[in-house]
């Protein structure tokens, strides 16, 4: 998956992390903080290896 | 009825039993994504990487190729996954291959007893049709990739369909998940570079392997085809006939990795002077996971709008900001394995 873009977005009541706003191959989409989430893994693992970095929410 | 009427063997080991395969959408009923159109496949892609629902294809060569759910069948099956090469690569790079899988959730598994000494065998029936006849492999391996069995198989006569039967001996040893990730991989070779080969077939082994070396590269030659269906993995050594499903059954079966609906909900206020808007979504069945979530908006953006929670059971939605009308036109969750 092509990873482009990812930025923590908080829950509007809360203000607390509920989830990452991601473009993923060119799509817009909300990937939960859930370890068994494909996605969210994928993200990770970008991140751990250097190869992305997520953006702090508005 | 004469005892010697009933088949014991195949009671006691579940093969006579309704539920009994182990693969969802078998026989290519679903396809959420697609509804039969055609599309190129993109690796790793939530979308353009999966035919019909649970079956997704991975292509890393320089190839091309084409999915499609089609209507092409054998007697007693109505579609098969179909790709078709658009574009060749007849020189694989040494970790570069082509390949359908489907994962089967750990949770699924369970029964199977894998990791054991009371590991249980497997039988796959699966019909294939291709326009490359030769040596395929199938092959099952699990969520570490650290435990492989090959399978071979021979497709004899192009453009034919052919049933195949094939044993898969359960793993006494090695870690095979019984959770909601992945337990078993099973997975089509079609076409496979040397770093995945290996010469050991019909047992289990160390490593993450797809084919022999003389596996058929599927892409060496454009227009090539190769079609799938009525796919059953179930318990014991025999094979039974194909468990048809009524739709529904499968569909719902196909939700809990992956739920799309094309179809306006409105966004409602939730406060006096129409700041606040929020969606509530119900996923039809509870999913694998928490789904990443895509949605298609309608209406006017006000100030902010996307999700603010997701849980296995539902997504809500949001629009702050606005004061006239919000609503979504398509919404998605995506929990696949």
């Amino acid at each position: 998956m092509n990873i482009t873009a990812a930025q923590n977005h908080n829950n509007t009541e809360s203000g607390t992390l509920a989830n990452i706003k991601a473009t993923i191959d060119g799509v817009e989409m909300f990937v939960p903080i859930d370890s068994a989430n494909r996605h969210y893994i994928e993200i990770m693992r970008q991140v751990d290896a250097g190869k992305l970095t997520i953006e702090e929410a508005d | 009825m004469a005892l010697s009427k009933i088949r014991i063997d195949s009671m006691t080991d579940a093969a006579i039993q309704s539920n009994r395969n182990l693969i969802i959408n078998g026989a290519m009923t679903v396809d959420q994504r697609h509804d039969g159109s055609s599309f190129t496949v993109v690796n790793g892609n939530a979308t353009t990487g999966v035919i019909a629902d649970r079956f997704r294809v991975n292509e890393t060569s320089g190839a091309v190729l084409t999915g499609q759910r089609v209507a092409d069948a054998p007697v007693g099956f109505e579609y098969s996954s179909k790709l078709t090469v658009t574009t060749a690569d007849a020189s694989l790079g040494a970790t570069e291959f082509h390949r359908v899988i489907q994962p089967i959730e750990g949770k699924n598994i369970s029964r199977l007893n894998w990791g054991t000494s009371n590991a249980k065998t497997l039988t796959l029936t699966f019909y294939v049709k291709s326009s490359v006849t030769g040596q395929y492999y199938v092959s099952v391996f699990n969520n570490a990739a650290d435990r492989t069995l090959l399978k071979g198989y021979t497709i004899s006569s192009a453009n034919t369909w052919e049933k195949k039967t094939i044993t898969i001996i359960g793993d006494q040893a090695g870690t095979w998940l019984t959770t909601n990730a992945v337990g078993i991989h099973l997975m089509w070779s079609l076409g496979t570079g040397s770093t995945y080969q290996s010469n050991t077939l019909d047992a289990y082994q160390a490593g993450f392997f797809m084919a022999k070396s003389d596996q058929v590269n599927l892409a060496a030659t454009n227009s090539s085809t190769w079609q799938l269906t009525g796919v059953q993995l179930e318990i014991g050594d025999l094979a039974s006939p194909f468990e048809h499903e009524d739709i529904g059954t499968t569909l719902r079966k196909c939700q809990r990795y992956y739920f799309s609906r094309s179809s306006q909900t409105w966004v409602f206020n939730i406060d006096d002077d129409d700041s606040y808007r929020r969606g509530t979504e119900f996923f039809p069945v509870t999913m694998r996971a928490a789904p990443t979530v895509t949605v298609t908006w309608g209406g006017t953006p006000g100030s902010a709008r996307g999700v603010q929670y997701t849980a296995t059971d539902k997504v809500v939605t949001y629009v702050d900001g606005e004061s006239a009308y919000a609503y979504y036109s398509a919404i998605v969750g995506d929990a696949e394995l």
